[in-house]
């Protein structure tokens, strides 16, 4: 028994003297700011632009072999966007934690869903991750750890999607780990994408929004099926090496081939000593997706 | 055991246990090098870094790609929230008057540095300014901590910076470096002429978040601040890999149109 009051004296002077363990409210509506990246997360980015992207060989074929006309297949309507879609899309974050009813402990953090990307539910009750036998979908599975002030979310069990809304598709075996910090009315997101399928280096992303008092959406709207008349059987695509679109980046901003393509020599400074001799600086003026 | 026994002994353990931590507990402020009984100079920001930000960094050019391997197109801001004036002086730009400039730094500036592919250098000039070198442009930044006073003079590509680390400790690797710049002389955002001016402020804040093979990446969220060529702050954050060495440090002049 005087053992016993010991460890209980114990625990309850830990729980009143150490400060509790470091959370920052990350709640709220967190507006996207699309100042990088604008037309690649807007309007989409340019077709056959891989550029920065660590695509294998098999991503690389993969995407040129993709017709954005294939969402019009109405299995496909709603298939592209996973928990990635908070990198590669343009809309803001609803953040909201959900407390367990009994504890009152926070049982999940959630990043509300926006059109086809589901909620980004990020379970913090040390809940065990399914098999890797279970199903997957655009949702997935995400679990979430505080470091400090850091919340750190992995998800696991994708289906396949879009990692950049141009045919550059990420595996059912990828896992996105999603870093948030916050400094302020700031909140940044770090996400790395591992996918052994189709990548040979994560690739990295990270976005910042500010915090709104316009509230955003919680859940929607859904992403609706529709039918547009796709003959039955019909899956739109491209063969290898007749993908239409493969010389628009060179014949629009002068960037060689070898560049758009992808790859991850790409993504570092070293690469522009290949570029600078083959890249031809446009003379004309932007007149297309510009800004301003 | 009666309740009050209990009681008696919890109290008592509780004491002893807040005794032992409040005994401890100037040690703990005062982080490494506290131990011993001999009093403890304040500790300088060096020695209070919550994160390691030292050492080679090289640039991960995942974002806004054909804005930064490449020179951008003229006219082409997308993404940058500009006033009726800057538009004005992005689509004056001119390359071949830019590739005569005898300035050809204007867009390795504090706002737009870190955007550039390249590498960083960060280093401990001495226990309160921290050094952050570029070798595309071969640029300095200083980031000075404490009470810092800048001097008087003219307003400089890379500015005024002044440091503070926020967050950190308890185990966690979540603190982050703050800065903040002011004094800094009108630059490019973008090579391709997108302006800001004398007026801008800079905040950043420079972070290490741990990748998911375990190795450090280092994030930094640039948020610029332009009453006159912008119509609200830009912000955008880069990120980069840390290197073992300065193997692959290569500095190279600024190119106004490279």
């Amino acid at each position: 028994m005087s053992r016993t009051s010991t460890i209980l004296a114990l625990v309850l002077l830990l729980g009143v003297s150490l400060p509790a363990r470091a959370e920052i409210d990350l709640s709220g509506s967190w507006a996207s700011i699309n100042h990088e990246d604008a037309m690649e997360r807007g309007a989409g980015p340019n077709p056959a632009d891989w550029a920065g992207l660590p695509f294998n060989e098999y991503g690389r074929a993969k995407a040129l072999s993709f017709s954005q006309s294939i969402i019009s297949m109405p299995e496909r309507t709603c298939w592209f966007q996973t928990q990635w879609h908070i990198a590669a899309g343009p809309f803001s974050l609803r953040m909201w934690a959900v407390p367990d009813p009994v504890t009152g402990r926070v049982q999940a953090w959630v990043v509300g869903a926006w059109e086809t990307r589901a909620p980004m539910i990020i379970w913090m009750d040390g809940r065990p991750r399914p098999s890797k036998n279970a199903p997957h979908d655009q949702t997935g599975f995400t679990t979430g750890r505080w470091n400090g002030n850091e919340l750190v979310a992995t998800t696991t069990h994708l289906k396949t999607g879009y990692m950049r809304r141009n045919g550059a598709a990420s595996s059912d075996q990828a896992t996105i780990t999603t870093h948030f910090r916050r400094h302020g009315n700031v909140l940044t997101v770090t996400m790395f994408m591992v996918d052994p399928v189709y990548l040979t280096e994560p690739y990295i992303i990270t976005r910042s929004y500010n915090l709104s008092t316009n509230p955003v959406s919680i859940g929607g709207p859904p992403c609706i099926v529709g039918d547009e008349g796709v003959e039955s059987g019909r899956v739109p695509h491209h063969l290898p090496g007749k993908n239409p679109y493969v010389g628009e980046m060179t014949k629009r901003y002068g960037i060689p081939l070898d560049a758009v393509m992808g790859g991850a020599e790409t993504m570092y400074p070293e690469y522009r000593d290949r570029l600078k001799d083959q890249f031809k600086h446009p003379s004309s003026k932007c007149a297309l997706n510009c800004g301003g | 055991m009666t309740t009050r026994t209990f009681i008696t002994r919890m109290a008592t353990v509780s004491l002893c246990l807040a005794g032992a931590l409040l005994a401890s507990a100037p040690a703990l402020a005062q982080g490494r090098g506290g131990r011993g009984g001999a009093p403890q100079a304040p500790q300088t920001p060096r020695g209070a870094a919550p994160v390691d930000l030292t050492g080679y960094w090289v640039s991960v050019v995942t974002e806004d790609w054909r804005y930064r391997m490449v020179l951008p197109m003229k006219g082409d801001y997308q993404g940058v929230p500009l006033t009726p004036a800057a538009r004005k002086i992005a689509d004056a730009w001119d390359p071949a008057v830019e590739a005569k400039a005898a300035d050809q730094c204007k867009a390795y500036g504090a706002p737009s540095i870190l955007r550039v592919p390249g590498r960083l250098r960060i280093t401990w000039q001495d226990d309160t300014t921290l050094k952050l070198e570029t070798d595309a442009g071969q640029q300095t930044r200083l980031f000075h901590f404490g009470a810092w006073t800048a001097p008087a003079g003219p307003r400089t590509l890379q500015g005024n910076s002044v440091a503070e680390w926020e967050g950190g400790g308890r185990g966690a690797t979540d603190g982050a470096l703050k800065v903040t710049t002011t004094n800094l002389k009108g630059g490019y955002l973008r090579k391709n002429g997108v302006p800001y001016s004398q007026n801008a402020t800079l905040q950043e804040y420079y972070e290490v978040i741990t990748q998911p093979d375990g190795s450090p990446l280092l994030v930094v969220t640039i948020s610029t601040t332009d009453p006159e060529y912008l119509r609200q702050t830009f912000v955008i954050s880069s990120h980069f890999k840390k290197e073992p060495d300065g193997a692959k440090w290569k500095p190279a002049p600024c190119s106004a149109t490279w």
